[in-house]
């Protein structure tokens, strides 16, 4: 019955983001409210809570998602990269390249596996032939979609399953090369059996990069994530290393969530 | 405890597991009171009861194991509801190791009277350590059916009066073994009753240790945090 803290998390660990202060708006509603936390370097942190708590949105600061829609705005401090990314003057386009996101709808562009790779890198890098099928092949490996894709790398991505959409979605976010990936619901519209695979793969990614999840399915947040940020109507309840969270949480809100008594 | 789930369903399993294991408590309280009174009067009919209803114990341990398996895989629960289930999966084993040990007693109970030895006072000799396990575990399963850490962290220091006890039991039974040899059979059946009573103890501190795992989430076996107050609150902060 004892509780020992994983290696992984024993040492002190470098922070990629901090979140300092957060506080979003929609036009006049403000769904974050102070939300300060440290996403840790090649760790995996889960945003959990009921709908409407905010993980989404937060999830979205990271990257200046919501710079797309009018009326959205954010205030306070997210560090990343020695510098606030809500200031002005930051290249949105390159933070996104840099933290990239996949979401819960596979979202393949309408092109071909390879095109839905190189599309991304294009923007970036100027490479050959020889060094774009190399890097298209690397990504498609590190998304574990090598094998079942090498041999229709010309078909529509739209030509593959649920679950290998979204591992080529997962592909197209790591072929430029990211620091973090941020993975919204990435497995709730699978069948159990992509959703292991998706879960599986997560663990091996997060040996390169930082990785930010929001799930509904506590026992995902559970397997997968090494820190767990528990959020309700905009507020950070409690962050903490998801043992700890799980096993013995230090706020009774936190406790009533995760087992079950919540409304 | 903390409040409903918002599946009925999950609070009614739930209390269902609760039930059985204060039910499965309350047998095994009876079955040791019963098992020192037979061997205090001889009462052979009163031992027999309890070594009788050792079966319904046992069963008792098989279903409640059973039903704490269908929880785990159908609710997966977390935090305290987690902890309180693998509590009952090892308390259950406590209490049926205590209705062993209190029908190990009621046996030599029955086997002293029918073989009608007389020697030194037997219930004498076990007249102590038998009254302390008996608050002890009154209290531990009480403290149990309340969830009190306090009251149970007392108590583990109370199972090293026990442990003492027996102690002196030994030293002076085999004073009186050396005595008079003649006293060897009924004096060992005494200290069989006084080991089983130790034992009987043993299991009741393990049942209050976990209780401060359910309560606290600490796991304090192996440890003698129970013993020393200060680091016990260092833990506990």
């Amino acid at each position: 019955m004892a509780n020992p803290i994983p290696a992984s998390a024993a040492a002190a660990k470098t922070k990629t983001i901090e979140i300092s202060g957060l506080n979003f708006f929609y036009g006049k509603t403000q769904s974050l409210k102070n939300v300060s936390l440290d996403i840790h370097d090649k760790q995996v942190t889960a945003f959990i809570g009921p709908s409407g708590c905010g993980k989404s949105t937060l999830l979205r600061t990271l990257n200046r998602m919501y710079d797309l829609y009018p009326g959205q705005r954010a205030e306070g401090s997210i560090q990343y990269r020695g510098r606030n990314i809500l200031e002005p003057g930051v290249d949105v386009n390159m933070l996104r390249a840099k933290i990239g996101m996949v979401f819960q709808k596979p979202t393949p562009f309408p092109m071909s596996i390879y095109d839905n790779i190189a599309f991304g890198v294009r923007l970036y890098e100027n490479l050959s032939k020889g060094e774009m099928d190399e890097r298209v092949e690397w990504a498609l490996k590190k998304a574990a979609l090598w094998e079942e894709a090498k041999d229709k790398l010309g078909k529509s991505g739209l030509s593959l399953s649920g679950g290998q959409q979204q591992r080529l979605c997962i592909a197209r976010g790591v072929a430029v090369k990211p620091d973090v990936l941020l993975l919204d619901e990435p497995t709730s519209a699978l069948d159990p059996i992509s959703t292991a695979k998706i879960e599986e793969l997560i663990s091996e990614l997060k040996q390169d990069y930082t990785i930010t999840i929001v799930t509904h399915n506590m026992q995902q947040a559970a397997r997968c994530s090494d820190y767990t940020a528990y959020m309700y109507l905009g507020e950070l309840v409690e962050f903490g290393e998801t043992d700890q969270i799980f096993m013995k949480p230090a706020r009774k809100e936190t406790q009533d969530y995760i087992t079950g008594r919540f409304g | 405890m903390t409040g409903e789930h918002s599946s009925k369903q999950y609070d009614h399993e739930l209390e269902g597991i609760r039930s059985k294991v204060l039910l499965m408590g309350g047998m095994v309280e009876t079955q040791f009171e019963d098992a020192i009174e037979a061997f205090r009067v001889g009462d052979t009919a009163r031992a027999e009861r309890v070594m009788a209803e050792d079966q319904a114990v046992n069963q008792l341990e098989v279903s409640l194991d059973d039903a704490c398996s269908h929880l785990i895989v159908k609710r997966q629960p977390t935090a305290n509801d987690l902890r309180t289930v693998m509590a009952t999966i090892k308390v259950i084993t406590d209490l049926e190791r205590i209705g062993d040990e209190a029908t190990k007693v009621a046996r030599t109970a029955k086997s002293l009277h029918e073989r009608g030895v007389v020697g030194i006072n037997h219930f004498d000799t076990i007249r102590t350590i038998a009254r302390a396990t008996g608050d002890l575990l009154h209290d531990a399963l009480d403290a149990f059916a309340r969830l009190d850490g306090k009251q149970a962290l007392q108590l583990i220091a109370a199972d090293e009066v026990v442990d003492h006890e027996f102690r002196t039991i030994l030293r002076s039974t085999i004073t009186f073994m050396m005595e008079d040899p003649r006293t060897i059979s009924s004096a060992l059946d005494v200290l069989w009753v006084a080991k089983a009573i130790e034992r009987i103890g043993d299991h009741a501190k393990n049942i209050a240790e976990y209780v401060i795992y359910v309560v606290e989430g600490r796991d304090i076996r192996h440890t003698n945090v129970a013993l020393d107050p200060a680091q016990s609150q260092a833990q506990a902060n």
